[in-house]
């Protein structure tokens, strides 16, 4: 009885810590197993090598998947925090609609991605959206076909994804902003400087912890992207707008080719991993040194 | 007067001004498109008012065109979603106060590595978990249904909610805790008589996300259901996919409101504790 | 170097009246000390004259201009604060010429400049270090290095020794005193540690409640306090107060303390008080002011002004150099401060001696000296 109290706290925790072993760890190792077999439809146990890795990367759509998922990555971190940044500054001037105004930039964040997959595909729409819209204005000769142009693609999903996080980023920085010492800034206004000097000079280099979240968050959510790619293009025209996590499932449901699918499913893993484990590794050490 | 602070002031509030058309602007287009009859949509253009409200696509759009027909509408699928969202969160959410609890308040041998495995979770891309449980699901026979993803939902809801009450209750005082169990309260006692009572900001910031995330899901719906027991996102998805010879596009707009709603509303009403949940595991890491 | 002058300056904070109606005048090469307890609005004060806080009326003028629409940098002032807000991104160098760099002085002036103070304050092997490497002492330095550096025509400081330890403060203490020897530069100082407010200043200002208690010199304020408020801040322990009336006995004006009997009376002839109408006042004796021996308070008050009570000592404190006894005297505590050396026996009735030319006498109502 004395050792039921005495292990109750790890007791409570053990379910969930079983279930996070299993489904989460225990899976990952599984399908790392898989990609390393020659499984097509069902799970073939026999140890292949790496063979599925090397099929993957010469196979040209997996190259068109990873591009597309460079480019979006960098146009999505680039301009989420750009449009984060300049918003949060601007907020941070004692506005009386602040509040107004941070729910507007910040709602899309509610909507699911299939919502605003949906939505930006009405307005990117190329014979009844914008391109209609300014051909009323009077400039017959415009065109906004992306959605459906092979090059092109990809950079509708940039544009839906950066609508959707950059309030998101924009929130974050404000939080952090909110947090700088009052005093120093005074202390900038007594030197002299002025309103841009300050942000530039002295505020954003004191955000460095703020800038490294909301990259690593970005990049995740690049990463997983999955939802918006299906609901605006379904990865098209073709695979033009490819992404690894639509691969992956195209593979694994689609071509029943669940090896290929797993290797294409750890890359994802490592990469993700791969910038995760070292920000949370700096970020433990801030807080230890905190202490 | 215009001198220098209020010109500044002036770009200030255009700038931002110019912000809010453009995170509107979708908003906008999908609720006067949704009120349009197709005649209209193919006259006009995206931003022209409709000529006369006309909810004729919402009532397409949730409950279909009638008997005969095979189009998607919205429903069933609207009240499958509710009876996945609401059990998983509650659980999950339950389930990450009594974890965060206990990885904090009882320092226990390994507790920090538990939580940094928790942690590491969170950051997963599905994919690395899509197939075996599919195959899990399926082995249990809970393949296509509700209690299916509620199971997946809550597993993964997991290390978030720990997360969550995890950094909340790290900065509660140790010191009445300990007043608590030098006056003889157990595990149980001081969870609920104490801890609980104070815990209502977070725990209503955790609802409120995992509300959203399972709500808004639609990588897991699409893989571990299909036909009449996927969740609202899967249903949605399809309808506005349909390659029918007809594009109405007044539904899809009405049902892609009608599927933003619910989160749309919460986030209205609970924007501040929104922005607080979504931000307390970034910022803090 | 600059006078500073200060004519009816109001400020709300939304609806609460944070300074209500600050008048002030200080000449060049004064240190004025802003003291008062938290939320008096010392600190709001300080804001104002250095132009970081609007005012919503009145006046500043520094040597004699108006300065009310005038930008921070532009009021020629240096400002010090609590937490020494150096940038954290730049190293010590950089925190103390970017002002300099603002003001776009030439860079053989900014070099000039910075060898010197920094040779002053001793952070010359500091210069390359950033502040999250530096101790309290070391930033607060910086701090004052920034302001230095700027050779402006006010110094004013925002408790800038309340983030350090005892130890640092007293000696930090003495080197802002150092400095105001050395440049006589105009200083305001806010604190609310009496000690060093006494020790520093020139010119007191006590706050409480957004207004001035009294303007003063420290003795002034130490001897003269102008109200209770006054005489309760500054002194520790704080100044005693003996509830009772005046009443005039034949030729003699007498205070009574309260549970008095007619010859329990103090007389207070050479005190040349004006009587109040409602004849109910405040005794003020400071502990330092009591004495145990006759021959101590003659040698005190060089002539007779002294008088002898009857009272019961209660308690007693031992602090090292001295000792802090509690007295009930007919009814009301008052407390003694002796060295350590003297010996008291408790509960044991005895007399003390009150040095008359300390004394102090508050009216009851308005708290105000008589």
């Amino acid at each position: 009885m004395y050792w039921l109290k005495k292990n109750l706290p790890k007791i409570v925790v053990a379910p969930s810590f079983a279930v996070l072993l299993w489904f989460v760890y225990g899976f990952i190792g599984w399908t790392f197993y898989v990609s390393l077999t020659k499984s097509k439809l069902l799970p073939n146990y026999e140890f292949w090598g790496i063979d599925q890795y090397i099929r993957l990367w010469n196979m040209p759509r997996w190259h068109i998947a990873v591009e597309n998922l460079f480019i979006f990555t960098t146009l999505f971190i680039i301009l989420c925090i750009f449009i984060g940044v300049i918003l949060s500054i601007f907020l941070d001037q004692k506005i009386r609609s602040e509040g107004f105004l941070k729910t507007i930039y910040l709602y899309p964040m509610a909507l699911s991605f299939i919502v605003t997959g949906t939505a930006w595909k009405w307005i990117l729409n190329p014979t009844m959206g914008i391109e209609k819209f300014v051909n009323q204005l009077g400039f017959e000769s415009f065109q906004f076909d992306w959605l459906v142009t092979p090059g092109m693609s990809i950079y509708t999903i940039v544009i839906a994804g950066v609508w959707q996080s950059s309030g998101f980023i924009m929130a974050i920085f404000l939080a952090g902003l909110r947090s700088i010492d009052d005093e120093v800034v005074k202390a900038a206004k007594v030197d002299g400087a002025s309103t841009f000097s300050i942000y530039f000079k002295i505020v954003l280099p004191m955000m460095r912890p703020v800038f490294m979240s909301a990259i690593v968050i970005l990049v995740h959510l690049s990463i997983k992207s999955y939802d918006l790619v299906i609901a605006l293009t379904a990865g098209g025209p073709g695979i033009s707008s490819d992404m690894p996590a639509v691969f992956m499932t195209k593979m694994a449901f689609g071509r029943s080719e669940i090896g290929l699918a797993s290797a294409s499913a750890i890359m994802m893993f490592a990469t993700v991993s791969a910038i995760i484990v070292p920000y949370l590794y700096s970020e433990l050490r801030r807080e230890q040194d905190a202490k | 007067m215009l001198n220098k602070k209020n010109l500044s002031r002036l770009f200030l509030f255009l700038i931002l001004g110019l912000f809010v058309i453009y995170y509107i602007t979708p908003l906008y287009v999908m609720i006067v498109t949704s009120l349009k009859t197709m005649n209209e949509i193919r006259d006009g253009n995206l931003f022209s008012f409709p000529n006369a409200i006309n909810f004729e696509a919402w009532k397409i759009a949730w409950s279909g065109r009638g008997e005969g027909t095979s189009d998607t509408y919205l429903k069933p699928y609207f009240f499958n979603s509710l009876k996945i969202t609401i059990p998983a969160l509650l659980i999950s959410t339950l389930l990450g106060a009594l974890n965060g609890y206990a990885l904090t308040k009882w320092k226990f041998k390994g507790a920090n590595l538990i939580f940094l495995l928790f942690l590491f979770g969170t950051f997963i891309p599905y994919q690395a978990i899509l197939l075996p449980m599919a195959r899990t699901l399926g082995f249990l026979g809970i393949s296509n249904s509700p209690i299916g993803l509620i199971l997946v939902h809550t597993v993964y809801g997991l290390g978030f909610t720990t997360l969550f009450f995890r950094n909340y209750y790290v900065s509660i005082s140790d010191e009445i805790i300990k007043a608590a169990k030098v006056d003889g309260a157990g595990f149980f006692k001081i969870f609920f008589t104490i801890l609980l009572p104070v815990s209502l900001p977070i725990i209503v910031v955790t609802i409120i996300f995992q509300f959203t995330q399972i709500w808004n899901d639609f990588l897991f719906g699409v893989t571990f259901s299909f036909g009449e027991h996927a969740p609202l996102q899967v249903a949605l998805n399809n309808m506005v996919l349909t390659s029918a010879s007809v594009k109405y596009y007044n539904v899809d707009m009405a049902a892609a409101i009608m599927a933003g709603l619910p989160t749309l509303i919460i986030y209205i009403l609970a924007g501040n504790y929104f922005i607080k949940g979504l931000t307390a595991g970034s910022v803090k890491g | 170097m600059a006078t500073l002058k200060i004519i009816n300056l109001e400020k709300k904070f939304n609806q609460t009246e944070v300074l209500k109606g600050i008048n002030l005048e200080i000449n060049d090469g004064d240190f004025l000390v802003l003291l008062g307890p938290s939320g008096c609005g010392k600190s709001t004060l300080l804001n104002t004259i250095a132009g970081l806080e609007s005012s919503n009326k009145g006046e500043i003028l520094i040597d004699s201009q108006n300065v009310n629409n005038l930008e921070p940098s532009e009021r020629d002032i240096a400002f010090v604060f609590q937490s020494y807000a150096l940038y954290p991104a730049m190293n010590v160098e950089e925190n103390i010429v970017f002002g300099l760099k603002q003001r776009k002085i030439s860079k053989e002036n900014i070099e000039q400049s910075l060898d010197k103070i920094a040779d002053l304050l001793k952070i010359k092997e500091l210069l390359k270090r950033k502040p999250a490497q530096l101790s309290g002492g070391q930033r607060q330095r910086v701090a004052m290095g920034r302001a230095l550096v700027r050779d402006p025509k006010i110094f004013l400081f925002d408790e800038p020794l309340s983030n350090l330890d005892a130890k640092l403060r007293i000696e930090m203490r003495r080197e802002i005193k150092k400095l105001h020897q050395n440049f006589k530069t105009t200083m305001v100082y806010v604190t609310h540690d009496q000690t060093e407010a006494m020790s520093l200043g020139t010119k007191i200002a006590i706050m409480n409640d957004g207004k001035i208690e009294q303007f003063d010199t420290p003795h002034n304020i130490y001897d003269k306090p102008n109200t209770t408020f006054v005489a309760d801040f500054v002194g520790s322990p704080s100044m005693n107060f003996i509830s009772g009336r005046i009443e005039k006995n034949d030729n003699d004006i007498v205070f009574l303390s309260n549970d008095a009997k007619k010859e329990e009376g103090i007389n207070i002839n050479n005190l040349n008080i004006k009587i109040p109408s409602s004849g109910q006042v405040i005794f003020g004796i400071r502990p330092e002011h009591l004495f145990l021996k006759k021959e101590h308070a003659l040698r005190v008050t060089k002539d007779t002004n002294f008088v002898e009570i009857e009272v019961k000592p209660e308690l007693y404190e031992y602090v090292g150099h001295e000792q802090i006894i509690t007295f009930n005297y007919l009814g009301q505590e008052i407390l003694g401060k002796f060295s350590s050396s003297a010996e008291i026996e408790i509960n044991k009735i005895m007399k003390l001696f009150i040095d008359m030319n300390s004394v102090s006498i508050f009216d009851s109502d308005t708290k105000i000296r008589i």
